[in-house]
């Protein structure tokens, strides 16, 4: 490839398919997307959406019946071992092996990596192994359980390490999927904090999938699957827009004359302890010149990814 | 050379995670003493001089085949609770050949076989089997061979099932019977046809008979007790190696990825 010419997407995916064997209808129905390199792109969607499939098939661990995938240029399908060395990956349920400890957790996917020779243990393996492992355990504070077995950290710790693993061989696109799954506030956080950083140093392209909207939030786009189908894509920002409107909390000393006001000027709303207004393209300032009765409350509120991420799978 | 490093280090985990399994490590070793050292003596005293050779070398070589045999089959079943434990998957996206990943598999489940047959030659000699230096060291190479056979059982047999328990419950009716048909506490010099077609097609009577072949050399109960030359038997244990590993790791990348 030329100096000029500009750096394929990271991921490319077009009309995939996937039917279980049995199943009757599409785990994944159709869905293209296309992840630029070095974007942070988030897939959305509630169980069974299809989201796990999906990063399974780009991860060459599952077959798709149809369709078309391409990883930073290579095929999967005809250059699966190209695609391999190219994308690191954090599975759903820890991959560690428990009867090792963290540091041969690590030199076993460096030497598959093919990144260093083999050697039967760490003080053996190259300098620049054990200065990479050291590095990479610094950065997130376990350098004194590096040498412990698996089986003895914290459900935090093996996913840092699981993040190490997957960082060793230098990934152009890093596969997480739910990589937060089961863990506590604190831990959440810190690897968040972790992932940022990763992103920033490695510029790595980060491929997420999550239930859980904060996170989804922080991504450069989205996309919402459900059924196996995309329902919604594009940055949190556009997907609140179009999905979901902005709305008015009101209430009332007199909440009768309230309904009664709203019902009139045609205007949708749920009564929650006080009036959630949908605005249906209106602006604040011309619901609330419209309305005689005097307000007790008053306040405008932008949608949240998860009104927009609710209303998108209720219209579903 | 990345691949050979690979087959090393999956080989490597694999001894590793039985040096440091002690439930594991007491009850392999146990298991095959006992049988040997009750059931070849009993044997050996009651049929001993009826069947004109001795009963603990004959059940020594039976027992030495089936250790190395059962146990690298056996261990073959980690694919199923590796795969259980997700962990297949993290080497399973490694860019490494799939045939590398399942033969690093069967060589460290070898490794493990042979840590398990070393201290039984020395119990043998203990009870007087005899054994020349150079029928021992003849043993490694043969035993080496015969780990490969039942590690590539093991993976053919493993590939074709998909539930982990049904796989532990299914590969004991492959083994137990293999125990019986390929003679390795029993003679099978005559068997009735129907159990003569079995015996013939059970991977483990070609691995007893090459070992028994190996250490009777020179002994005048040769021809009582080895049924083919070795030259047959290692014959038909490279030809039964090379299509159980193709179809086995065919089978399994297959139905892991085609699921």
């Amino acid at each position: 490839m030329g100096p000029s010419q500009p750096a394929p997407p990271a991921v490319e995916v077009r009309d995939l398919i996937k039917r279980y064997r049995k199943a009757k209808v599409n785990a994944v129905d159709g869905i293209s997307l296309r992840v630029e390199a070095g974007e942070f792109f988030a897939l959305l969607g509630p169980n069974g959406a299809g989201k796990t499939t999906t990063i399974s098939i780009l991860t060459t661990t599952l077959a798709p019946t149809s369709g078309s995938i391409r990883i930073c240029g290579h095929d999967l399908a005809r250059e699966s071992s190209a695609v391999r060395r190219q994308v690191g990956i954090i599975f759903q349920n820890p991959s560690l092996d428990m009867n090792l400890s963290g540091e041969e957790n690590v030199r076993l996917h460096a030497i598959m990596y093919g990144l260093y020779p083999y050697r039967p243990a760490f003080r053996l393996m190259p300098a620049a192994y054990r200065a990479q492992v050291r590095e990479l355990a610094s950065v997130l504070g376990m350098e004194a359980d590096l040498f412990k077995p698996v089986k003895k950290l914290s459900g935090g710790m093996q996913r840092k390490l699981e993040i190490i693993r997957g960082l060793m061989h230098r990934p152009k696109v890093l596969f997480l999927d739910e990589p937060t799954r089961g863990l506590d506030v604190a831990s959440r956080r810190s690897l968040w904090a972790y992932l940022r950083e990763v992103r920033e140093q490695y510029q790595v392209t980060m491929l997420l999938t999550t239930h859980y909207l904060e996170e989804a939030e922080q991504a450069d786009r989205l996309c919402i699957l459900n059924h196996g189908r995309i329902v919604a894509m594009g940055s949190p920002g556009e997907v609140m827009a179009h999905m979901a409107d902005e709305y008015l909390e009101l209430d009332a000393a007199d909440r009768a004359q309230l309904r009664h006001e709203l019902k009139v000027l045609n205007l949708q709303f749920d009564e929650d302890g006080m009036f959630k207004v949908r605005l249906d393209g209106r602006s604040a300032h011309e619901v609330i010149r419209s309305l005689d009765v005097p307000l007790t409350m008053l306040r405008t509120r932008q949608p949240s990814l998860e009104d927009a991420y609710l209303r998108i799978l209720a219209d579903e | 050379m990345n691949e050979l490093y690979a087959i090393a280090a999956i080989a490597e985990r694999d001894l590793m995670k039985f040096l440091r399994d002690r439930t594991r490590l007491i009850g392999t070793f146990v298991l095959p003493f006992g049988i040997m050292g009750l059931l070849g003596g009993t044997l050996q005293a009651n049929l001993g001089r009826a069947t004109g050779f001795n009963f603990v070398g004959f059940t020594f070589t039976g027992v030495l085949g089936m250790t190395i045999f059962q146990s690298t089959a056996g261990g073959m079943a980690w694919l199923s609770e590796d795969r259980f434990n997700d962990f297949a998957q993290e080497i399973f996206v490694s860019p490494v050949s799939r045939y590398s990943i399942v033969f690093g598999k069967i060589l460290g489940e070898s490794l493990v076989a042979l840590a398990q047959a070393a201290p039984l030659v020395v119990f043998a000699l203990v009870l007087r089997v005899s054994l020349s230096p150079e029928q021992i060291a003849l043993m490694l190479p043969v035993a080496v061979i015969s780990c490969l056979l039942g590690g590539s059982f093991g993976l053919v047999s493993m590939a074709m099932i998909n539930d982990q328990r049904a796989a532990n419950q299914i590969f004991q009716f492959l083994i137990l019977p293999q125990f019986f048909l390929a003679g390795v506490f029993n003679p099978i010099g005559i068997l009735p046809w129907y159990l003569e077609i079995p015996s013939r097609i059970s991977p483990m009577r070609y691995v007893v008979d090459l070992i028994r072949g190996v250490v009777y050399t020179g002994h005048p109960e040769y021809h009582k007790v080895v049924l083919f030359d070795p030259s047959i038997n290692l014959l038909v244990i490279v030809v039964m190696f090379s299509v159980f590993m193709v179809a086995g790791t065919a089978l399994f990348v297959r139905r892991e990825t085609n699921r």
